[in-house]
């Protein structure tokens, strides 16, 4: 079985690498800084050791005061898994860097959190909705939409 | 006396004979058949009916279903269609990819408004005449979904709909049931007046 890595064991090699980065860390997840996103992300890609090769998935949370982005990554390698999470504050203008140049299952994920919750991925190569239509007002899975 | 009361009176039996015999010298000839006109092949093969009636019959008894199958519903068609219930016995096991073979549209499933467009679409390639059955809670008044932003609430704000069967999903019997109903509503159009 996958063995899922502890958030607190990660972290600790993270802050070694790049000083004041994780904002949390848990034994479950590990929660980084939004600007520090793609670093972090490309060095759990390819140190050797993570080698965290495969994104299982993505999701959007809205918990009001913050969305929260969660990754799910997995080493096929390894065969170790790690959930990785981060926020953004803004509401009005939401805004993550995109991982889709290092998962490209990134792709149509990030373009689904897009479309329902309305969060901008730096760096995407085509960022435009997924499931509703052009013209749509709003983003419905926002706990403010009605 | 008494048997004169009794029998029938002679002059009366001679009216009756003279009457017969007029008959039978009127009667030399044979008469011929007014259907002689018509050849062999044909004389057998005739029925005379109404127009309005053969061409509902022709129509309701073999009505063929284009694909509109968006969600869930979809099973319960397949399942109509398979062997248990076996829809042939309404001439319509087939299931026509192209909207152009067919006359009617049993929409099995949730639209959304993205997907609308396109069923129009169909509906608008099929040929007249065509009818629509909205099967389902969804395509009824659409169902569950009804307040969703992104789901039409019933077929019938995009085509005209003719009977509606609802259930969650409906069981084969009540597809049928509608289709029977169906039929009974092509039969009572008429090609004058148009309607009922």
């Amino acid at each position: 079985m996958t063995l899922a890595l502890s958030g607190k064991d990660i972290a600790k090699q993270i802050e070694e690498q790049f000083p004041g980065c994780v904002a949390e860390s848990a034994a479950d997840s590990l929660l980084v800084k939004a600007e520090s996103l793609s670093e972090i992300a490309a060095y759990l890609k390819n140190t050797p050791g993570l080698d965290f090769d495969y994104l299982t998935a993505v999701s959007g949370v809205d918990y009001i005061d913050f969305f929260e982005v969660v990754y799910h990554l997995t080493s096929i390698e390894h065969n170790h898994s790690l959930v990785l999470k981060a926020r953004c504050y803004n509401r009005d203008n939401p805004v993550l860097p995109s991982v889709v140049g290092l998962w490209r299952t990134a792709d149509f994920q990030e373009r689904e959190i897009y479309d329902l919750l309305g969060i901008s991925f730096e760096g995407h190569p085509n960022l435009k909705r997924i499931a509703l239509w052009e013209g749509f007002e709003g983003h419905p899975l926002r706990k403010d939409f009605l | 006396m008494e048997i004169e009361e009794v029998y029938s009176s002679r002059e009366l039996d001679k009216v009756e004979g003279r009457a017969i015999n007029e008959f039978i010298a009127g009667h030399q000839q044979i008469i011929p058949d007014p259907d002689q006109w018509l050849d062999e092949e044909l004389e057998r093969n005739i029925l005379l009916t109404s127009v309005d009636a053969v061409l509902n019959w022709a129509r309701r008894t073999s009505m063929w279903p284009v694909v509109c199958f968006p969600a869930c519903c979809a099973f319960e068609f397949i399942t109509t269609e398979a062997s248990r219930f076996d829809l042939s016995r309404f001439g319509m096991e087939i299931v026509r990819a192209s909207p152009r073979h067919a006359d009617l549209m049993i929409t099995a499933g949730t639209l959304t408004w993205k997907m609308a467009p396109q069923v129009k679409r169909i509906y608008d390639q099929m040929a007249e005449p065509k009818w629509v059955i909205a099967m389902g809670a969804c395509a009824v008044s659409g169902g569950i979904f009804r307040s969703s932003y992104s789901v039409v609430p019933g077929y019938n704000r995009i085509i005209p709909v003719d009977v509606y069967v609802p259930g969650c999903p409906p069981r084969p019997e009540a597809l049928i049931h509608g289709i029977r109903m169906l039929h009974q509503k092509i039969s009572r159009k008429s090609l004058i007046s148009g309607g009922e």
